[in-house]
């Protein structure tokens, strides 16, 4: 770990101050669960390190007329014991829970969970998050067994994050503050798919905080997420799905499909979408769905088996959601 | 010449502590975190030793500069181990070695070390032989009988091909050591499965006698056959620490650890294999490849058909595959879970050709081993157990629904006769008795072993006996490999505490005036046989010896060893496996584990079970989980991690029933060690209950989603 200034702000304002115009000037620590191994690593070297979770307005869920608003220091385990969360939102507390050590939900932040760097082990073996070597990605030619199969590149690495597909589905955004000011971006938008080494994989900028995750009501939106994972101890799901689903008695009146864990971003699945938008939720209309969620998939060389496992997750979260009354 | 006593087990309907289940001796210290390992231990003005290696496959070293990490402050030592013109021949090969006040000093002192490589050419995958070139080397061929009339006279004959990748150690405590270099003098706390023959590394490094070289281990963290020499971090700590007059600790990080500490040889292979409609089979022909590393994967291939090595007809060849990747070493039976996969996947796979039952063609063929009362004896414990006749169904024909459960079996053997040994018992005069000897507890129960035996000739409670072990000042004890500890230790120790016993009755006879041949010890007392009242409290005996203390030695010689009856070599064990498989996603779940198995006299059934789960967990890693990940691109190993190392999780491994074979005939063989014999089938049952379940092999292992969806596309097709 290269040396660092540390700062422990109990202030967003200070907070702000502290934050570089540029990557590797700071670097914001929540939970830690990933940004002290990228600098164990070498992979971050910043000069500083500002540690947000002194600060008590980041924190807290408060529900309200106008929906969920989740402060980015919250844990996943406080997330998941949140009783609105559970009524409504079951999609998030089924994403929690895939994480599925205790420890990790103890530390682990939701703000942390959107802004942790891809696992792409080229990307953590310091070949950047294009994984480029002699100015040719190692991913097509090399073990791919856990890229996406969406995107087309250059960036093949899968987004890493347990929530945003989630959030995406249930149109969520997210609010980053800097010290001139607040934007608010829809969580959809929050995920970049990079097109240069020099690019990142979000929006949020050097000098902003990610503050809040704001999720509209979910009155009568029936939501679900289903991760495929191998183990049941902690492991990365091979393919994720999240759906959420307005309904008109049983017909879908309109319906928000979105992947995970297949694409360098959270991938809207909107072929699906329009599988099932005006048609009764049944067996039928739910593989007419799985199916149309792959139907642009680009498999690498060892992830074909990833086109299937998507399939799965869809059907199962469609099925998922629909069983809830 | 007086005769020898007595040094028999106590017969089975007699022993009053050994063959009673016991808790380990050192479980609560080790639970709450009391019991100091080696890499617990921080001396006084310790330095932190780091390591560099090499980011290449294959390189020759040019130029190495180690001038700024020297100037930095708090650095202590520094070691180059690969000067200009040295040819790397690893990813994760040493470079250099540094010592510094800090951990973070050391870690900063690396990265100022300059390195200019030439990178050469290198070769880290050998799955596809066709690949592998010059790098391949065939070892012979073997043929026995005619199998190629056997073939073409057979009712069935069965190809396939099948793989299983390098697996790692992943001790959870990593290798290292804290040593200290004091003048000619050496305190080292390694981490090792060898305390008494360690030192001879270090003694001859630092070029001073090896009994200057005291070894102390009271604990370690796994070692599963990788830890036997100090191995260069060793001598390199040592060392510094010679240089710097200051103590060492050296423990590699994990990425290291799972790069360069040793690992599992691979095997692929295309089997053929025939029988005739009864199930007996006639001929079998293997073409098998592997790797290990650098050196090579020598595969003993002579153990091909396994255990059924009496099939009359059969021609094995093999290749050993040199890559660019850290070195093998031994792992828990080393040649006999790949032979053992390949072997009884294919057998399966006939049985599924013959739609025969695979318990029944196993059966069937129980003469080609040497074993067979054994086997059948062992294989209807475990139906009855796994309830296979209700629950097993011909290959495939798993009912409707996505998820198919399946059954699977397999067989193994292994030696496992004691080693050298030699131990030292002291009964003093306040009836405090130690127990020494130079052995390792890998964190199987040898010390709880020890005291157990000792209690039992001394006719007191485990309590009683103090147990002195991992320090290389005590007698002469071996390595722990091959399961040799028990065997070794357990009869030393029974010779030793008899021939100390025997001096006490010889003082105890003089005071009851008996002949000390009439004497016994029983529940705290020595007294004469047929006589329980006349004798003395043990507490008593002991006063009798004045200011003198008895100290008597007891020797396990494996030479003589099969004549004295203690231990002996030579086990068996099945396995059987219960899994689901999702054939929409792939993915295989254990539902449960059974295993029986031999090692004749068992000490404490207790921890011998606990071996046993701990084998069946480790199998389930292998089945499903664990490969090591090497990308040919870049030469390095991809997952030197946990993260995509993948190991079970207690969610994982399901129910696991362990039943110890402990029977007259059995425990009348002796002590035979356990650690590698039920560590061999639990993979390959697993491997064959997917079979099973879903209708077609998944040749590769682990039985990753990718693997067994691929399988049943092809099924399909």
């Amino acid at each position: 770990m290269q040396p660092f200034e540390y700062a422990n702000p109990s202030t967003l304002q200070e907070a702000l101050a502290l934050l570089g115009s540029r990557w590797g000037e700071a670097d914001v620590l929540a939970g830690g669960t990933d940004q002290i191994s990228l600098m164990k690593e070498f992979l971050h070297t910043p000069k500083r390190v500002v540690n947000i979770k002194g600060i008590k307005e980041l924190g807290g869920i408060h529900h309200s007329s106008q929906g969920l608003r989740i402060g980015a220091t919250v844990t996943f385990d406080e997330l998941a014991s949140n009783q609105a969360a559970h009524s409504e939102y079951p999609s998030l507390v089924q994403a929690v829970m895939g994480i599925s050590s205790p420890q990790m939900r103890n530390m682990g932040t939701v703000g942390g969970d959107l802004c942790q760097r891809p696992r792409c082990w080229y990307f953590r073996r310091g070949f950047g998050l294009l994984a480029m070597q002699n100015g040719k990605s190692l991913v097509p030619s090399g073990d791919n067994r856990y890229h996406a199969i969406f995107g087309g590149g250059p960036a093949y690495f899968v987004s890493p994050s347990s929530l945003g597909p989630a959030l995406v589905s249930l149109g969520a955004k997210v609010k980053l503050v800097s010290a001139s000011g607040s934007r608010t971006v829809a969580v959809e938008k929050f995920f970049v798919a990079p097109q240069n080494e020099s690019s990142r994989e979000t929006a949020l900028l050097p000098n902003e905080i990610l503050t809040e995750i704001e999720i509209p009501l979910a009155r009568g939106i029936k939501n679900a997420t289903y991760e495929v994972r191998q183990k049941e101890a902690l492991d990365w799901p091979l393919a994720a799905a999240s759906v959420a689903l307005s309904m008109k008695g049983n017909v879908v009146s309109k319906s928000w499909v979105v992947l995970g864990h297949v694409a360098p971003t959270p991938w809207p699945a909107t072929a699906a979408s329009q599988a099932l938008d005006g048609n009764p939720l049944n067996d039928e209309t739910i593989a007419k769905a799985a199916e149309a969620a792959v139907a642009g998939a680009q498999p690498l060389s060892e992830n074909g088996y990833k086109v299937q496992l998507t399939r799965v997750a869809v059907k199962r979260a469609l099925l998922e959601a629909s069983a809830k009354a | 010449m007086p005769d020898l006593p007595d040094y028999h087990w106590p017969p089975m309907g007699k022993r009053r502590v050994m063959g009673k289940p016991m808790n380990r001796l050192d479980g609560i210290a080790k639970s709450t975190g009391a019991a100091k390992y080696s890499s617990d231990r921080k001396p006084e003005g310790m330095l932190y030793g780091a390591l560099l290696t090499s980011p290449h496959a294959h390189a020759k070293v040019t130029s190495i500069d180690t001038s700024a990490a020297e100037k930095l402050s708090g650095v202590e030592a520094v070691r180059v181990v690969a000067k200009a013109g040295t040819e790397i021949q690893w990813a994760g090969a040493e470079v250099a070695f540094v010592a510094a006040r800090t951990e973070e000093i050391a870690e900063d002192a690396l990265r100022l070390i300059k390195v200019d490589y030439e990178v050469l050419p290198h070769l880290v995958n050998e799955e596809d032989l066709s690949k592998v070139g010059s790098r391949g080397r065939a070892v012979g061929e073997q043929v026995t009988g005619d199998p190629d009339k056997a073939f073409k006279e057979a009712d069935a004959v069965s190809e396939g091909h099948y793989g299983i990748p390098v697996l790692t150690h992943c001790c959870l405590e990593s290798h290292g050591q804290t040593i200290a270099v004091k003048g000619d003098h050496v305190e080292y706390y390694p981490s090792t499965q060898n305390v008494y023959g360690i030192a001879t590394d270090i003694g001859r490094a630092l070029n001073i006698p090896v009994s200057n070289v005291h070894v102390n281990m009271d604990y370690m963290g796994g070692g599963f056959g990788s830890k036997f020499p100090a191995d260069v971090w060793g001598v390199e700590a040592a060392k510094m620490s010679q240089s710097s007059g200051k103590p060492v600790r050296l423990f590699l990080d994990r990425a290291t650890e799972l790069t360069m500490a040793g690992n599992r040889p691979s095997v692929f292979a295309n089997v053929k294999v025939a029988a005739k409609r009864d199930g007996t089979i006639t001929s079998w022909q293997s073409q098998t490849w592997s790797t290990g590393g650098i050196g090579g994967g020598n595969l003993n291939a002579g153990l091909f058909p396994y255990v059924f090595t009496k099939v009359p007809n059969r021609r094995i060849n093999h290749t050993s595959v040199s890559i660019n990747a850290g070195g093998a070493r031994a792992w828990r039976a080393p040649n006999h879970p790949q032979v053992c996969f390949v072997t009884c996947s294919a057998l399966e796979d006939l049985a599924a050709k013959l739609n025969m039952d695979p318990l029944e063609m196993f059966l069937k063929n129980l003469d080609y081993t040497s074993r067979a009362d054994l086997y059948k004896f062992q294989f209807a414990k475990a139906a009855e157990l796994m309830e296979w006749k209700k629950n097993w169904h011909p290959r495939g024909d798993s009912g409707s629904g996505s998820v198919k459960r399946g059954l699977g079996l397999a067989l193994g053997t292994w030696g496992g006769a004691g080693h050298a040994s030699t131990c030292k018992t002291t009964i003093h005069p306040d009836a405090s008795v130690e127990v020494e000897l130079a052995t390792q507890d890998l964190g199987t129960g040898s010390r709880t072993m020890v005291a157990m035996i000792a209690a039992e000739t001394f006719g007191l409670p485990v309590s009683a006996i103090k147990v002195k072990i991992g320090d290389n000042s005590y007698p002469n004890s071996g390595g722990s490999g091959g399961s040799t500890t028990s065997g070794g230790i357990s009869s030393s120790t029974r010779k030793s505490t008899v021939n100390a016993l025997q001096k006490l009755f010889e003082v105890v006879a003089q005071s009851l005036n008996v002949p000390a041949d009439q004497l016994e010890a029983v529940d705290g007392r020595i007294r004469v046989k047929g006589n329980p009242d006349k004798g003395m409290s043990f507490q008593q005996a002991a006063q009798k010896l004045g200011v003198n203390s008895i100290s008597e030695m007891g020797e396990n010689n494996p030479r003589n060893a099969p004549k004295e009856g203690l231990n002996t070599g030579g086990t068996g064990g099945v396995q059987m496996a219960d899994v689901s498989v999702d054939i929409d996603t792939g993915i295989v779940k254990m539902n449960r584990m059974v295993a029986v198995q031999d090692c004749g006299l068992v000490v404490n059934p207790k921890t011998a079970e606990s071996q046993v789960f701990g084998a069946c967990i480790m199998s389930v890693c292998g089945a499903l989980y664990e490969e090591r990940i090497m990308d040919q691109q870049i030469g390095r190993v991809l997952n030197p991690d946990m993260e995509f190392y993948k190991l079970a999780g207690i969610g994982d491994v399901g129910e696991i029933i362990v039943h110890m074979d402990i029977r007259e005939e059995n425990d009348s063989r002796g002590v035979i060690g356990l650690g590698e014999p039920c560590a061999i089938g639990g993979l390959a049952a697993i491997a064959n209950a997917v079979a099973n379940a879903i209708g077609v092999r998944v040749p590769r292992v682990p039985l990753t989603p990718a693997r067994v969806l691929a399988a049943l596309e092809r099924r399909t097709a």
